[in-house]
């Protein structure tokens, strides 16, 4: 139960596995990931239905979408995946310090994902494609928005685990939060893979 | 907010039940002669959606989640669930998430679209003061309650077995918690995304639903039954776990079939899925979708039916006791049959066309939802009473609670489907004397007063019970089978002193049938780690409600700080660490060194 071997200065192999606690919150994190899918399944059911009513003189998904930029934010974010799995494996050789490092870097990839996000919402505005325009722009900026906001939460939460890790180092207690981070994070990359499919090739396709 | 006052929280969901109930009376006082004025039709409007959401969202689940709680960590021999805090925090997202729906009644007018809420009626077109604001997220915030509900039980019925539990050994009604916590986690996000794009469009003017500017009524019908379909087995599945205990207690043999009973739960849980278009019948899919679900709908009659022959045959040559307990269940067998039947004939889509919207639709979601369900929450309830409050229930009054509300129930309900035969419409506020509904109209009425009646002899029970002595046995009907009735009534805070040994299915029988007194402790006399209590969960749940009345009434600077005050509570909980306490053993001395 309290294997708190930090005593010793020597952590089990994974770290977070080793209480009660950790496993559970590792199982718990997934059966909500399973929850997060029907959500985003479910909107992106709703654009899938919605996104061919644009409605008379409205931009349609071809004209507006630039695949340079999206493309350099799926770069960007998939990245920072990659970084996501560099932290997880710093944190099973125990080297706190890379760990942070790596996060901080997965956290500077997001807040880039994020910035481009943004300037693209405000770009798409200005051409007149605003969040009440059409179903198919309600749809849009609510499944992309969607997304944008757990890429938010993300950060903010990785952010704050820095900062214990910092303070705290890492123990048996903050490595389960770290791992759930870390699928967190992978989940909201893996529906990003999907969005850039469904919304923006598929759009650009027409 | 752990373990430790897990059993009071039960008051404020019997006070959803009561109130769901009162509207449901109103409802029936209305109807009972033709052109009655008792209460306005809008006023009707409000009543009618008010009880089906309440009802289904505000009592029947949240009773439901109260025996969970109580029982499913002392059925699978855990100390607690794994997630004590989210539990607190799923009761209070609940209990605010009530609130705020109810709020609307004194704020100008009660959503009145109908538990359903179906756009265009539930458009700002059709809907334009804040009803549907309330409903959208007064249930937005509840729903987040039940997420959290059904995550916390599975995670903890896989990692928190005690030893030698395994899943073939699970009573039933852990199994069908398990298996409704999986229906939960895969059917509410689609009720979230519904309830959004509906608050969207109601508030920040989006057009998902908007035809006008290319949105789509039809979609939010979908979205809406494919979480709709799944809530109702989410319901009446842990219903049949409670009748599978009762049923074989009170018979004295072992659950018949029980591995088919597994696998007809998760057959139910799987087709449950498949089959929401059956609510949509008339909205005009064609006839390839319709034929596909109906046949998809028929399917589930063959697992109910596999469970129902299981249940007869457990009793079939046992020596019955016939307490209040066992008499909900025997009473349940049949009239929830009867809710199935008319299942399958809605099912027939052809037929269908026929009974939709009308009284015969009432009729059969009121057999399997009461006469299943509530039947199955009062036998629940009865059964488990001295396991959470250490009191026995008084068995006469229990029986005149099972009479008045078993005829009364029948009495309702029954003749209503006549009624909806003979063309009575649904949600409709009178109808004119001459077409044959008086009589019948008459009788439901008088049926649901006694229905009250039973209900209010339920309470009179729990008022005379709470003022006698605590002196239940622990094992009080005397032929507990499962691991909850191998210790004290009411359980300890920490379940069990020593996590047990379980060496087979019905885990307390098997030990008493090989002689021994109790179970065999699995582990040695050792202190347990216990969580500290949390002020978080409520805190949070109050941000959200606060949040959710800004949004509503496009104060956004309140909105914002009700979510300012939800987020910090995120990082107060995730900076603190809480290192709980421990009971000493020697704290645990005289409490009973058996597992």
């Amino acid at each position: 139960m309290s294997a708190h071997s930090h005593a010793d200065g020597k952590l089990p192999h994974e770290p977070e596995k080793a209480t009660l606690e950790g496993r559970n919150k590792v199982l718990g994190f997934w059966l909500f990931l399973g929850g997060e899918t029907v959500l985003f399944g479910t909107l992106f059911s709703a654009f899938l239905a919605l996104r061919h009513q644009v409605g008379e003189g409205n931009p349609t998904g071809q004209e507006l979408f630039q695949l340079p930029l999206v493309a350099l934010a799926t770069f960007l974010l998939l990245t920072s995946s990659l970084t996501s799995v560099f932290a997880i494996q710093a944190m099973h050789r125990q080297q706190t310090k890379q760990l942070i490092s790596w996060l901080v870097i997965t956290v500077l990839l997001g807040l880039g994902f994020l910035i481009l996000e943004i300037y693209e919402f405000y770009h798409y505005v200005h051409e007149g494609h605003g969040f009440t325009t059409s179903a198919f722009s309600s749809s849009f900026y609510t499944l992309v928005g969607f997304h944008g906001a757990h890429v938010l939460f993300g950060i903010c939460w990785i952010s704050l685990l820095i900062g214990q890790l910092m303070k705290k180092g890492l123990t048996v207690i903050t490595a389960p939060k770290v791992y759930v981070s870390a699928m967190y994070w992978h989940f909201i990359d893996v529906v990003w893979v999907f969005i850039f499919t469904v919304v923006y090739l598929m759009g650009k396709v027409g | 907010m752990t373990i430790k006052n897990r059993h009071s929280v039960f008051d404020c969901r019997r006070i959803f039940f009561l109130i769901g109930g009162l509207e449901a009376i109103l409802i029936r006082i209305q109807l009972w002669k033709p052109l009655n004025n008792f209460v306005s039709a809008d006023m009707f409007n409000e009543l009618l959606t008010m009880h089906g959401t309440t009802m289904i969202f505000l009592a029947a689940m949240p009773l439901l989640f109260a025996l969970m709680n109580a029982i499913i960590p002392l059925q699978i021999g855990a100390r607690d669930v794994a997630f004590p805090f989210l539990n607190s925090l799923g009761f209070w997202t609940f209990l605010f998430g009530g609130l705020l729906l109810n709020v609307s009644w004194f704020t100008g007018g009660a959503p009145d679209a109908g538990w359903t809420s179906y756009v265009p009626l539930a458009g700002t077109t059709y809907s334009g003061d804040h009803g549907v604001d309330y409903y959208v997220i007064g249930l937005q915030i509840a729903g987040i309650g039940t997420l959290l509900g059904g995550i916390n039980f599975m995670a903890t019925i896989i990692n928190m077995r005690a030893p030698g539990m395994s899943f073939m050994r699970m009573p039933m009604f852990t199994w069908t918690v398990f298996i409704t916590s999986a229906l939960i986690l895969f059917a509410f996000p689609a009720l979230t995304v519904g309830l959004a794009a509906l608050m969207f469009d109601r508030l920040f003017d989006a057009n998902f639903f908007n035809p006008a500017n290319g949105g789509n009524t039809i979609l939010w019908e979908h979205i809406f039954w494919i979480f709709g379909h799944p809530e109702v087995y989410i319901l009446i599945l842990p219903a049949f776990g409670i009748i599978s205990e009762v049923v074989c207690t009170f018979s004295r043999k072992r659950l018949f079939g029980y591995s088919s009973m597994v696998f007809a739960t998760m057959l139910i849980g799987f087709l449950g899925f498949m089959v929401w278009a059956h609510h949509m019948f008339t909205t005009g899919l064609g006839p390839v979708a319709n034929a596909l679900f109906s046949i998809a709908t028929m399917l589930i009659a063959v697992p109910t039916g596999i469970k129902i022959f299981n249940w007869i045959f457990t009793m079939w040559g046992g020596s019955i006791r016939f307490t209040t307990a066992s008499l909900f269940a025997i009473g349940f067998i049949p009239t929830f049959v009867m809710g199935g039947v008319t299942g399958v004939m809605l099912a027939a889509a052809p037929a269908d066309f026929q009974y939709h919207d009308s009284y015969f639709v009432v009729a059969h979601f009121h057999y399997v939802i009461v006469g299943g369900l509530i039947m199955g929450i009062f036998a629940g309830l009865h059964y488990w009473w001295p396991k959470m409050f250490g009191r026995m229930l008084n068995e006469t009054i229990g029986k005149i609670t099972f009479v008045t509300f078993f005829i009364g129930f029948h009495m309702t309900f029954f003749v209503q489907h006549f009624l909806g035969l003979l063309g009575m419409p649904r949600r409709i506020w009178t109808y004119l004397d001459g077409l044959g509904f008086n009589g019948l109209n008459l009788i439901s009425t008088i049926g649901a007063i006694l229905m009250g009646i039973g209900t209010v002899a339920f309470l009179i029970n729990i008022v005379i019970t709470a003022a006698k002595p605590r002196n239940a046995a622990d094992d009080p009907w005397e032929d507990g089978r499962t691991l909850e009735w191998a210790i004290s009534s009411p359980a300890p805070e920490y379940n069990f002193a020593q996590t047990p040994l379980v060496r087979g299915y019905d885990a307390l029988w098997k030990e008493k049938m090989d002689g021994n007194k109790g179970m065999t402790p699995a582990e040695p006399l050792g202190s347990i780690h216990m969580p500290s209590p949390s002020i978080l969960p409520f805190i949070m749940s109050v941000g959200l409600f606060i949040a959710g009345f800004g949004f509503m009434y496009h104060n956004y600077y309140i909105g914002a700080a009700g979510l300012i005050i939800m987020f910090a509570c995120m990082v107060i909980r995730s900076v603190k660490d809480d290192h709980g306490f421990h009971i000493e053993p020697d704290e645990l001395q005289g409490k009973g060194v058996k597992a």
